[in-house]
């Protein structure tokens, strides 16, 4: 084991202090809706984790979480950025929503693992799209993947509203834009009575996973060496544009798996309530959140999935006891991602000191401006 | 029935409406490029524009005021926009991911101030359409550029001031130079900081303008997610237009057209599904990004680039 690490601790202290300050935000949001901050996060609690079928809800609210979590990781590994996290969840879950409607009559054994890579193809492919718009087109990521996540929408409503709809009311004056149930064979194991089912397991494993790839693996040091600095990679001749629509691809799959695992394990079926929200739940996002609070690590985004799945199913409660609308959740969850963003500095000046005394004249990320002369106090 | 898209009349029609659809990214889209040459991606421009949106929807709903509701909207607009430089310029904040929480914070606190302060939701009595005298009785062009509401006006009015404050005035230099190369700024006494300061608020500001536009003009109603990734595309707009008011315009108009385009095909029924017909802005987006990055514009050097004296 290495001497213990400060930078480290900052990886987790700078994150609760900044979700104990965005909890304190929202204590003052609450007394100004009329509610007491003190009840309304006690009744969030008692929702989240008050018994064992809370707790298990917390947890299936936590995996589509934790699915673009580990994503999010990689990509951010690797220096790029992914909020594509709801078209992939899409596109994932229409693929393997393709698998379980052409097999309807294939056992278990064929229909969930088919079910599950399509996801990660479909997810994959969504966001090797922007990987490939990147490196080749240079276009920025964050735009395309927006883009895509709207074109992934409208993508859905088209099958929904043709191909996939729901045969018993497709000849019905109002139509509703979803499929029909899964197959039961699709189904995934679920601990009855609870919500709970196996994709969390799944999760978990591939957050452990993912983890060993990044820090275990050849393939992991070339794309964290991409991610670390871009220009030595080159020089050390690794592929960065190989690399990058990797690393994109990856994070989009794993994604694309949590659509599939949602659709298989939770809703068993597709179908949109006007937007792409209905069915991903803002988890494309919510995603992003959860692993940064979780340090950018797949094993941290396990406990950060989980705490923002508790704020998710905590907010139901919420607006049932002290009738604040559970939108207040993702108000609080903006300015959580925004006070882990903004205290970056602190846990970067003490890196940035280091890095500075181990290594001088270092290759840079990016060309410097030249040196200027203005530098006396800080 | 495609020939009935080509008729004059749905011609005007399309024009008409893309012009009036051009309003909220025209303002949206000009105050980002102000951020973004001065070195600041804002990418929550969505949330700035939702809350504005509540905002002025709420105050008109309450005073009946138009201008009240206006100005509240640029006040809330310009308050957001202060916390983004703050969190992107003093805490050197990684600006694509704040800009995400900016947007959760604003997608989640106007969908809560709407269903705590809206028991029954009406619409209000928007800006009018005002004719412009003579001009709006020109044939063709009079209906689709001098029959629109007065925040349709104050966009395209918009777009040549800023052409001239960014490259006519000194201020504008200062930004350039700052977006550019921070250190040499620096170093000539300019303060990165407040010109950075100024911008991002500049562009909250008119940001805010760009969700009135929508709450208070054009749709007269609020609802739960009312910009729908409008503010996004403004963003992307702006790399379109590769920094350049003119053309970031031109990219508004052409997106907004092809979004009336795609409304006049719903309304004339024609054969092609509706949801091919509302994904086409949005590829075409992607399509023109790829051709606008082709073109090797450089953007700003120290575009998401935080400054610090040392660094």
């Amino acid at each position: 084991m290495k001497a213990f690490d400060f930078s480290r601790l900052n990886a987790i202290v700078v994150p609760l202090l900044a979700g104990a300050l965005g909890l304190l935000v929202g204590a003052v949001m609450l007394l100004a809706l009329g509610a007491n901050p003190l009840d309304a996060y006690a009744a969030m609690g008692q929702g989240a984790f008050g018994s064992p079928n809370a707790f298990a809800d917390t947890l299936v609210k936590a995996g589509p979480l934790l699915f673009v979590g580990i994503g999010t990781c990689i990509a951010y590994r690797c220096g790029v950025i992914n909020i594509g996290g709801e078209g992939q969840i899409v596109i994932g879950a229409l693929c393997a929503t393709g698998i379980a409607l052409t097999f309807q009559g294939a056992s278990a054994w064929f229909l969930v693992p088919a079910g599950l890579v399509a996801g990660f193809v479909g997810g994959g492919i969504w966001a090797g799209i922007a990987g490939v718009l990147k490196v080749r087109f240079s276009v920025n990521e964050v735009l395309s993947t927006i883009m895509l996540n709207s074109i992934a929408g409208y993508i859905m409503t088209f099958f929904l509203n043709g191909p996939i709809m729901d045969p018993t009311t497709r000849d019905n004056s109002i139509k509703i834009p979803q499929t029909q149930r899964m197959p039961n064979a699709s189904d995934l194991a679920r601990w009855v009575p609870t919500q709970l089912h196996a994709g969390i397991v799944l999760a978990i494993i591939l957050a452990v996973l993912a983890y060993i790839l990044l820090w275990r693996t050849t393939i992991g040091y070339r794309i964290r060496a991409v991610g670390f600095n871009p220009r030595a990679a080159r020089y050390a001749g690794i592929s960065v544009s190989r690399y990058q629509v990797l690393a994109f691809i990856l994070s989009g799959g794993l994604a694309g798996v949590g659509g599939a695992v949602q659709l298989l394990g939770v809703t068993h079926r597709l179908f949109s309530d006007g937007s792409i929200l209905g069915f991903t739940g803002n988890a494309g996002f919510n995603g992003i959140v959860a692993a940064l609070f979780g340090g950018l690590h797949p094993i941290g985004a396990i406990p950060a999935s989980i705490l923002f799945g508790a704020l998710l199913v905590g907010a139901n409660q919420l607006q049932r006891t002290v009738q604040v609308p559970s939108a207040f959740v993702t108000t609080l969850d903006g300015l959580i991602v925004v006070f882990v963003v903004a205290s970056q500095i602190w846990a970067q000046r003490r890196t940035v000191r280091v890095d500075e005394s181990r290594s001088v004249g270092a290759p840079q990320a990016a060309p410097v401006p030249p040196p200027h002369e203005t530098v006396v106090t800080k | 029935m495609i020939s009935e898209l080509f008729t004059l009349n749905v011609l005007v029609g399309i024009l008409t409406s893309g012009v009036r659809l051009a309003t909220s990214y025209l303002y949206a889209a000009i105050g980002e490029t102000f951020g973004q040459i001065s070195g600041v991606l804002n990418l929550g421009v969505e949330g700035i524009m939702l809350v504005a949106a509540f905002a002025a929807y709420y105050v008109v709903l309450q005073s009946g005021s138009l201008w009240l509701g206006l100005l509240v909207a640029i006040i809330v607009g310009a308050a957001m926009g202060l916390m983004m430089a703050f969190i992107s310029v003093t805490l050197k904040a990684e600006q694509g991911i704040s800009g995400i929480g900016v947007y959760l914070f604003g997608l989640g606190l106007s969908d809560l101030l709407n269903r705590v302060l809206i028991k029954a939701p009406q619409t209000v009595n928007g800006f009018a359409n005002i004719k412009i005298p003579v001009l709006t009785d020109l044939p063709i062009v009079g209906p689709i550029l001098f029959n629109q509401n007065l925040l349709v006006y104050g966009a395209f009015a918009l777009v040549p001031v800023a052409w001239f404050v960014l490259n006519r005035t000194t201020f504008g230099l200062k930004v350039r130079a700052v977006g550019q190369n921070p250190g040499a700024a620096d170093t000539l006494g300019i303060s990165v900081a407040a010109i950075r300061y100024t911008t991002v608020t500049l562009g909250g500001a008119l940001s805010g303008i760009a969700g009135a536009s929508l709450s208070i003009a054009l749709l007269n109603v609020f609802q739960n997610n009312l910009t729908a990734g409008q503010g996004f595309i403004a963003v992307a707009l702006v790399y379109f237009g590769a920094w350049k008011p003119f053309r970031v315009m031109l990219g508004c108009l052409l997106f907004s057209m092809v979004n009336a385009f795609q409304l006049w095909i719903q309304v004339l029924k024609i054969p092609l599904p509706s949801d091919i017909a509302l994904m086409l802005p949005y590829l075409l987006t992607v399509v023109a990004l790829m051709f606008a990055a082709r073109q090797a514009v450089a953007q700003p050097a120290a575009l998401t680039k935080p400054f610090g004296r040392g660094e």
